[in-house]
């Protein structure tokens, strides 16, 4: 890992934990996050202080590692809240493959595609295949699943998972879920896992050391952000009933196409940013539909999500990293990146 | 109501045969047998059905469109009718024959719900 990299993971989460940020203290965070810029976070355990300052000297040593979330790259979108949506997808692994730390895998938390039409999911495995980490697992969003019942995503994204595309792996330590929360809608629903999908997740979780660190990964947000656009998922207490045991739970959605945070105990949450368009905070518009911006700002408000796991705290960092600014996620003066002072500001 | 629907077949009868013999000996045109009845209209915006409630009389044609930048279905919840996927301006018809509600969703977005009740 890259020292500056370090450093702003470092000085966030040294903040966080000396400083004591409550509850209202992330609220603002949120508040600073909602705007694209860029901020850091410890997943895990609060105060894991060894977390700080040690591990730069410790680089490559005992398992840690990063990926990279990419989300909502609705592939087939031409509306003006971006015509080529297929560029900024492009840019989006440009800046991962340019990243000073190669990233293990990268996730894509759904909405691959506008339609589901094959010739979207050619477009995006295009461009996919430019990615140098080349592992990607994918879970799929709805727009992924809008004819035939998912049954293409299945064929090309889902070969060897089970129900509508859940399943689970393991990664230098840390236990991955990928989790569907996008099929089988019920009228007046938000998103849903079903009985079945979470039978299979209690037996999956079962057994598991419960220092294993956990992360799950949906395309809705496990946790309700907002009712009224159903941006929540209806079971998903029962979910996270099932990982409330473990000391490090990290909950990775996307969906909104907006930067999202909360802690609940040992539970971190986050949303990422679209390499598509951007949408409106919660209640801020009369619906959640893509939001426009001016041409020039359309790259702040898109982005990547570099997660960072660090085996001495047993913790994952999140960085956010828009699109358009003109450094890399460990620069500190780019112009949509804010170092996280404010967080207890 | 009766007279309404007679006054109204009345009126839509030499139309009807009007319009065949104008379009007679086109191909892409063809005569409907169908019982003659009203158009509706439903328009999706901004994540809503509108009117999300709608009341028609028996044979009328229900005709949604979507104005959202984002793709809707129409899907009956009680299993009636189901558009595929409608993306920005594309529509969907059904004709309802019988008088009943008819509760509807989009499956893609299940919190925009609404109705057409027939009667």
């Amino acid at each position: 890992m890259t020292d500056k990299k370090q450093d702003l993971i470092d000085q966030n989460l040294q903040d966080l934990n000396n400083d004591g940020v409550d509850r209202r203290g992330f609220l603002k965070c949120m508040a600073w996050a909602g705007t694209g810029l860029v901020w850091t976070l410890s997943g895990g355990i609060p105060a894991s202080r060894a977390f700080a300052k040690s591990h730069g000297k410790d680089e490559g040593k005992g398992g840690d590692f990063s990926f990279v979330q990419i989300s909502d790259s609705h592939i087939g979108f031409n509306k003006p809240a971006n015509p080529d949506v297929t560029a900024t997808l492009q840019i989006a692994i440009n800046k991962i493959n340019a990243m000073p730390d190669k990233p293990d895998f990268i996730i894509h938390t759904g909405d691959l595609s506008q339609l589901s039409k094959p010739s979207e999911f050619d477009t995006l495995d295009q461009v996919l295949k430019g990615a140098s980490a080349k592992q990607i697992y994918f879970v799929p969003g709805e727009h992924d699943m809008l004819t035939d019942n998912g049954e293409q995503y299945l064929q090309r994204y889902g070969k060897s998972t089970k129900g509508t595309g859940w399943y689970s792996f393991d990664h230098r330590g840390v236990h991955f879920v990928g989790l569907v929360n996008v099929a089988n809608l019920k009228a007046g629903g938000m998103g849903s896992l079903g009985h079945e999908q979470l039978e299979w997740l209690e037996d999956d979780l079962k057994g598991r050391s419960a220092s294993t660190p956990i992360v799950l990964f949906a395309h809705i947000p496990l946790w309700t952000i907002y009712p009224d656009w159903g941006w929540g998922t209806d079971d998903s207490e029962q979910a996270l009933s099932y990982v409330k045991r473990f000391g490090s739970v990290t909950v990775l959605n996307g969906h909104i196409h907006q930067i999202m945070q909360k802690i609940e105990g040992k539970v971190s949450f986050h949303t990422a940013m679209s390499t598509a368009f951007p949408q409106p905070a919660p209640g801020t518009a009369p619906s959640a539909g893509p939001m426009k911006v001016p041409a020039d700002q359309l790259q702040r408000v898109l982005g990547i999500t570099d997660v960072n796991y660090l085996v001495s705290g047993r913790s994952l960092a999140v960085v956010d990293s828009p699109l358009g600014d003109s450094g890399s996620p460990d620069s500190r003066s780019g112009r949509g990146l804010a170092i996280a002072d404010p967080i207890v500001g | 109501m009766r007279k309404r629907s007679m006054w109204i077949a009345g009126l839509v009868t030499p139309v009807m045969i009007a319009m065949l013999l104008l379009f007679a000996g086109s191909p892409s045109v063809t005569a409907n047998d169908q019982p003659t009845g009203t158009n509706a209209e439903v328009t999706i915006d901004n994540f809503s059905f509108g009117p999300e409630t709608l009341k028609v009389s028996v044979g009328t044609t229900v005709t949604w469109t979507n104005r959202d930048d984002i793709p809707h279905t129409v899907v009956s919840t009680d299993g009636v009718f189901k558009s595929k996927v409608r993306d920005t301006d594309e529509k969907f018809s059904f004709t309802f024959t019988k008088a009943g509600t008819y509760p509807y969703y989009c499956s893609v977005h299940p919190k925009m719900t609404g109705k057409v009740v027939v009667q």
